[in-house]
């Protein structure tokens, strides 16, 4: 049944989010230290033990693959309630970080790859 | 018409299903059939959520009543949700295949993207660590922004520059990837694997790789799927304090 998968998720979910809210207490910042990271390495690790199990039957999978094709839609409502009027007044910071970020990202790559290949051929 | 406001007042998430899909749906169909998807759809319908959220303030165009429910719909608890299920995706066995090169540009990629828009941010005179926090996230993937600065508390403006900081870097990378590919040696998985790693935007990195040469596309996004996840854990933990510790 579907609502396994959805449940397997909102297990995953809720741990990981626990496991961050704990990590926020410990720290002494009132918040959420990587709850949703947590959370996907464990629906990653979850995913993975139970498919070599043979415990995933397709349908629960799709229950969680449903959420994960909202994700995007999601993030366009996200989108569509933020402050943006304030963000804009804070003139171009978007663009200037964005691009710069991803222009050296470009220059990154022979880099990385020569260092990988190396290592790779040892 | 107060029939319909009445209705809608009472289903405002399944109005927000519903005006979202009519977003995704002419979002794709521009980019499909005006832009030759030299821009990707996703990056087009974030573009026009964002522009959407002009007809409000604080909250965006859930300050019109009628659209209170997008509020609920691209709330934090759904899109925790979602980001969380994405992961569904990602397999640990399939980061063996990217090798060493792949994870350590996996790596570098969410650590430079962090420290340089946290950098950039701070010369452009922010100074309060959640703030910075929040943008060095939004230069890793426009999702590890807003889901960090929310868990951290960042105001919406902040929230807002930060996707769009995301944004950017998705049309940047679309662009920008088929006109680099040559000098930067980006022609075999190898190169791409790394490639999908350092830049992490899934979407960005897809499409450019599919102008470049679309049988690079399954290798760039192998990394590019673990980006999110792997900033989503670092941004708000340690991150974060690294930067409270240099900021005190």
């Amino acid at each position: 049944m579907k609502i396994y998968g959805v449940a397997l998720l909102a297990f995953c979910f809720l741990t990981g989010k626990f496991i961050g809210n704990l990590l926020g207490v410990a720290i002494g910042i009132n918040g959420d230290v990587g709850g949703v990271g947590f959370g996907m390495v464990l629906l990653i690790f979850v995913n993975g033990y139970m498919r070599k199990k043979g415990w995933l039957e397709p349908l629960t999978e799709k229950g969680i693959l449903f959420w994960s094709a909202m994700y995007i839609p999601v993030v366009v409502a996200m989108s569509a309630t933020q402050n943006v009027k304030a963000a804009i007044s804070e003139g171009p910071i978007a663009i200037i970080v964005g691009v710069t970020v991803t222009l050296t990202g470009f220059f990154l790559v022979p880099l990385i790859s020569k260092i990988g290949r190396k290592k790779q051929n040892n | 018409m107060e029939i319909i406001e009445k209705l809608v007042d009472k289903n405002g998430l399944v109005f927000a299903f519903l005006v979202v899909g009519a977003i995704m749906w002419s979002s794709y169909w521009v980019s499909k059939n005006i832009l030759r998807k030299k821009i990707p759809g996703v990056a087009i319908a974030i573009i026009v959520g964002l522009m959407l959220a002009f007809f409000g303030n604080k909250k965006g165009i859930a300050d019109v009543s009628l659209f209170g429910g997008m509020a609920v719909l691209g709330g934090s608890m759904l899109r925790d949700f979602t980001v969380v299920s994405t992961a569904m995706g990602a397999d640990f066995s399939k980061i063996k295949q990217a090798g060493l090169a792949g994870t350590i540009g996996l790596f570098i990629g969410v650590i430079f993207s962090f420290f340089l828009g946290v950098i950039l941010a701070s010369i452009l005179g922010y100074t309060d660590v959640v703030s910075l926090t929040t943008i060095g996230a939004g230069a890793c993937t426009y999702i590890v922004g807003p889901v960090t600065g929310s868990a951290l508390g960042a105001t919406s403006d902040v929230i807002a520059i930060s996707i769009a900081t995301g944004v950017v870097k998705v049309i940047v990378t679309t662009i920008a990837t088929p006109i680099l590919a040559k000098r930067i040696g980006l022609d075999n998985p190898h190169s791409a694997v790394v490639f999908g790693g350092l830049m992490g935007t899934t979407s960005g990195v897809a499409a450019g790789l599919a102008a470049t040469d679309p049988k690079l596309v399954p290798y760039g996004a192998l990394t590019a799927t673990f980006s999110t996840g792997l900033g989503c854990l670092l941004c708000p933990s340690i991150f974060y304090f690294i930067l409270k510790i240099i900021w005190g």
